[in-house]
């Protein structure tokens, strides 16, 4: 049953990254783009996705479990480190260069073409990659 | 208000509708990166409903985009920047803990000053990119 509920959420989710605009880099790169012509329709996305997600966790905080058990997820710690501040950084510099984020990226795989799929591919090698960069960064120090 | 608003706006409450349903009945936070990124490293617990939200975040939207005759990504045609971007938004991701959907949608919405803080570097390392990619070097 989880799975299936997981499956669907999966599935709106999608739709609604397509239905937005987010898997057509054009329009990604146009609302990053703000000394070109300029298209704010991410800040419709984000603003509509953030109200939804807004009622939702004021939802979840009436309440003591998930509809299907288990927990929710935990405050997160508001400690700021040097990792957040630097891997956002890297992905703002991909997401720029190609205009798709992880989301698009996997919603669009069916469309996406062998350009789409290499993304994905590199995409996954980068995450392969994040354990031992963070294991490197915290012995430096 | 031009249509593509419209469609921003529609297509954001579906966004935020899933995460609703992802958080309200599996209790999980909806992080497109995170739940890949569990994955295929290995770290994340609860395999099989990521396995399930993934394989509905790939079918969902490609029954839809075939039932509405095609879609196109216009992603550049080269292959070097494909890549790099690639690499970037996957080792980037990781090392945040997020992306546009946890750190954004999920984060934001909670108020989450991890949330915000990676938002605007996220934003403006994109916008940066852009304004030297496109405009100086033309690259994409």
């Amino acid at each position: 049953m989880r799975n299936l509920y997981a499956f669907g959420a999966g599935g709106l989710f999608g739709i609604g990254l397509w239905v937005s605009g987010m898997t057509d880099t054009r329009k990604v790169i146009g609302w990053l783009d703000i000394f070109g012509d300029w298209d704010p329709t991410l800040a419709f996305v984000l603003g509509g996705a953030v109200g939804v997600m807004f009622v939702a966790w004021r939802i979840a905080a009436g309440r003591a479990a998930p509809a299907l058990g288990g927990d929710f997820p935990e405050a997160p710690e508001p400690r700021l480190g040097r990792n957040l501040v630097l891997g956002s950084i890297l992905f703002g510099m991909g997401w720029g260069l190609a205009g798709l984020c992880p989301g698009p990226a996997m919603a669009s795989l069916s469309w996406g073409g062998g350009g789409g799929l290499l993304f994905l591919v590199a995409m996954l090698a980068g995450m392969l990659a994040a354990p031992p960069v963070r294991a490197r960064l915290a012995t430096e120090g | 208000m031009p249509t593509e608003w419209l469609m921003g706006l529609l297509g954001g409450g579906l966004i935020g509708l899933a995460a609703a349903m992802y958080l309200l009945l599996n209790g999980r936070i909806m992080g497109a990166s995170g739940i890949v990124g569990g994955l295929v490293d290995g770290s994340g617990g609860f395999k099989s409903e990521r396995a399930a939200f993934l394989a509905g975040l790939v079918i969902g939207p490609g029954v839809v985009v075939v039932l509405a005759g095609g879609a196109e990504t216009h992603l550049t045609g080269n292959w070097g920047v494909v890549i790099l971007a690639g690499l970037l938004v996957g080792l980037g991701t990781r090392l945040a803990n997020g992306c546009t959907s946890g750190h954004g949608v999920c984060g934001l919405s909670r108020f989450s000053l991890r949330g915000f803080v990676a938002t605007a570097f996220y934003l403006l390392a994109g916008g940066v990119t852009v304004v030297l990619a496109k405009h100086l070097w033309g690259v994409v």
